[in-house]
């Protein structure tokens, strides 16, 4: 598929499987076209040719809200509304699924507890929160429906790099104790390889190599690819 | 997108209720056996509509009055829809800026001209307001002259008039021709000549007939015997369906003012500073029409509440409705910049015409009163809270936006969970300068006789009583902080503190 903004070629033309049920890391610098490819999965982007199939199937545009609420999904910076608590953040589309609070607050405490939450933040504000809390709970709100399919954008960029350390702990043992198919977008190769079994190295737009971490770590088949495995050893 | 469809179908229902309520209430008020009295915004007007209004009370009708309407258009058109039932014209002015004609028609003559409109003129109250040439009285009397005619030999007169009447048709230019004068006139200030006169710079001027500052300087008005100006006898003007048993209350008061009574009552108000009531009930208890004097204390505290309370009926009823489509037309239109930009320009258009000009562009369309003055005010309500919603629905984060959206909410949950109210403090911004707009504005819908505050800042205008402006005008400010006060409540109630941060103090 591809996409374009104009005159601007985003993604001139990709063919691109991801495998279920592991976590693969689409990595690439800014202008790699790597958020766009996440959006273009749950349809916030349409292609202008080509079609996304999740699970063998294609996207259907007319069924988007249904279809996302499969789809867990976090942001760099969480995103988190500001006029809702925590607790109300994390719960909406349950309340809207139709759950009962019972139900919600048990799946919330599970939550909590993989993220290393404290419930004393449930009715507070993300405005009151660290960085590093808005952003699990962020992680809360996607994992919330228990969605077989998780889209990240770049959600530990903006965190100081302890804060990151933890949250990436956390992760791991979320992501052993629930296992879904994840796509994670990140620029930082030492993230990807800490977190994915899967990466993607994306430049303008293409794919320049793909395969697990191994083969990838093993055999960098550019230039390009080298020198960010050589700034992960640097650091 | 349904449910999106639906909410509007919900919205554009109330919005209907609202209009069919407000409707069956005019109607409704219409079919009560009240007179509704209206006048024109001078003194002498006002007067002669309270002196009637306080007839037919005394002979048992409801009146409902409309006083003060910004001229004889607005009361000709109202009077022509039906809005009201009476006002006091002048057989001159029907003439001229009714029929369109000229001279001294008598009001059988206009009569048979009004008939086709379905309007008629009741009998004459007596006197006749024309212009006339007003003389000191202690000079009149030295140099023993009553009529103009005897101004002939009277050169080392110093004459001062107008000058309007000096460059009317029907003014000097005419007067000097028929009576063949040969004084020249120097041109003077209207409002400077009872000063100049009563000073003894100038000798004579030009005024109206039954002028009540013309009892204040003790001036005369010297006879036209050669009948120069045209006539200006008062009386009721009405539809010609008017029952009889009304038309003959009215027709109590045929031939009962005189130029000087009538002179004295302007003097009453303007010279004394009395009320309309006051000098029109002791009048009347004077002639024998009505057998008690009415007692004018409370009358003051009663007007106020009437008064506010139809100031807050036409700006609530007017910014409810301002709510409604404006919210309605911002979240239709924000996703496209072009319609937002249109729908803008075109409520900024409407904000541009200015409120008195917008007010008698409603008088063709819904005639005069409540529900045009209320209509007007609306419009001006669109603007803000329009302008508002727009730009507090465009600058909501992007992140927060793609969220919403990626989080699977739908269209119309996007907006309820999260794009309404992220967007409310700005929205509440613009509901609140609207509010503020439409209790300044609503005082000018007196003009069209919608009543409110704004009743006692035009009669105050036309008689030139501050204290009576201030009567509108304290009120009408004290209003103005009490709904910046309402909506800093509803803010508090409805907004987080900490949504509010970093907002500019509106």
């Amino acid at each position: 598929m591809g996409k374009a903004y104009g005159d601007h070629t985003v993604i001139p033309e990709l063919d691109l499987e991801l495998p279920e049920l592991v976590t693969t890391a689409i990595v690439g610098e800014s202008g790699s076209g790597k958020s766009t490819l996440l959006q273009l999965i749950n349809g916030l982007v349409r292609p202008d040719q080509g079609e996304v199939r999740i699970g063998g199937v294609s996207l259907d545009y007319e069924q988007l809200a249904t279809i996302r609420r499969r789809i867990g999904y976090a942001v760099q910076g969480a995103g988190l509304f500001p006029h809702l608590t925590v607790q109300e953040n994390a719960s909406l589309i349950a309340k809207l699924e139709g759950w009962d609070i019972d139900k919600i607050t048990e799946r919330l405490q599970e939550l909590f507890k993989l993220l290393d939450l404290d419930d004393e933040f449930l009715d507070r504000y993300p405005t009151s929160l660290s960085g590093g809390q808005q952003q699990r709970v962020s992680l809360c709100r996607a994992m919330m429906l228990n969605p077989p399919l998780m889209l990240l954008d770049e959600p530990f960029s903006a965190l100081d790099p302890i804060t990151r350390r933890g949250i990436h702990e956390e992760f791991i043992r979320l992501q052993s104790a629930e296992s879904r198919t994840t796509i994670l977008v990140t620029h930082d190769m030492t993230e990807a390889i800490k977190l994915a079994q899967n990466i993607v190295i994306l430049q303008t737009g293409n794919i320049v190599q793909q395969g697990s971490v191994q083969e990838v770590r093993d055999n960098p088949d550019s230039d390009y690819v080298k020198s960010l495995l050589m700034l992960t050893e640097a650091s | 997108m349904k449910r999106f469809l639906s909410l509007f179908s919900y919205l554009a229902l109330t919005c209907t209720l609202l209009f069919a309520a407000l409707f069956t209430a005019h109607v409704a008020q219409a079919e009560q056996k009240t007179v509704v009295v209206a006048s024109k915004n001078f003194t002498e007007n006002y007067l002669l509509a309270e002196i009637y209004s306080q007839v037919l009370e005394a002979n048992g009708y409801e009146v409902n009055r409309k006083f003060g309407l910004g001229g004889t258009l607005v009361c000709y058109e109202a009077l022509l829809s039906s809005e009201i039932d009476l006002y006091v014209e002048y057989t001159g002015t029907v003439a001229q800026a009714i029929l369109k004609g000229s001279g001294s028609p008598s009001v059988a003559e206009l009569n048979s001209q009004l008939d086709p409109l379905g309007l008629r003129l009741l009998d004459s109250i007596g006197f006749n307001n024309t212009y006339a040439i007003a003389i000191k009285q202690a000079l009149a009397e030295q140099l023993g002259i009553s009529k103009v005619s005897e101004l002939n030999s009277q050169t080392q007169l110093n004459m001062a008039f107008s000058l309007e009447f000096m460059n009317r048709e029907d003014g000097w230019p005419g007067l000097q021709q028929t009576y063949g004068l040969n004084q020249s006139p120097s041109g003077i200030e209207h409002g400077l000549a009872y000063q100049a006169i009563a000073e003894g710079k100038i000798d004579l001027t030009d005024a109206y007939s039954t002028d009540g500052d013309l009892e204040r300087y003790q001036l005369i008005t010297l006879t036209d015997d050669l009948g120069y100006f045209p006539e200006y006898l008062a009386a009721p003007l009405v539809r010609t369906n008017m029952d009889d048993e009304l038309a003959n209350v009215l027709n109590l008061l045929a031939g009962k003012i005189d130029e000087a009574t009538m002179r004295r009552l302007n003097g009453e108000v303007v010279v004394n500073d009395r009320t309309f009531a006051e000098v029109a009930s002791e009048y009347l208890f004077e002639v024998g029409l009505v057998s008690t004097q009415t007692d004018q204390s409370d009358v003051i505290w009663d007007r106020l509440l009437k008064n506010t309370v139809t100031h807050l009926q036409l700006t609530s009823i007017a910014l409810l409705l301002g709510c409604v489509v404006g919210l309605m037309l911002g979240i239709l239109v924000y996703r496209s910049r072009a319609v937002s930009r249109v729908v803008l320009y075109i409520a900024g258009l409407m904000q541009t015409i200015p409120s008195i000009a917008l007010l008698a562009l409603m008088i063709p369309l819904f005639g005069i009163g409540f529900v045009p003055a209320m209509i007007a005010l609306f419009l001006y309500s669109i603007l803000p809270i329009l302008r508002n919603t727009i730009t507090a629905l465009l600058t909501i984060d992007p992140v927060l936006q793609r969220v919403a959206a990626a989080i699977g909410l739908t269209q119309s949950q996007q907006l309820r969970y999260v794009l309404l109210p992220l967007a409310l403090p700005n929205i509440l911004a613009g509901i609140k300068t609207a509010a503020v707009i439409s209790i300044g504005t609503a005082t000018l819908a007196a003009f069209i006789g919608a009543g409110g505050l704004g009743e006692p800042i035009v009669t105050g205008l036309a008689l030139n009583d501050t204290q009576l402006i201030l009567q509108g005008a304290i009120p009408a400010a004290i209003l103005a902080i009490l709904v910046e006060l309402l909506f800093e409540g509803i803010e508090r109630l409805l907004v987080k503190p900490h949504m509010l941060s970093g907002t500019l103090p509106n």
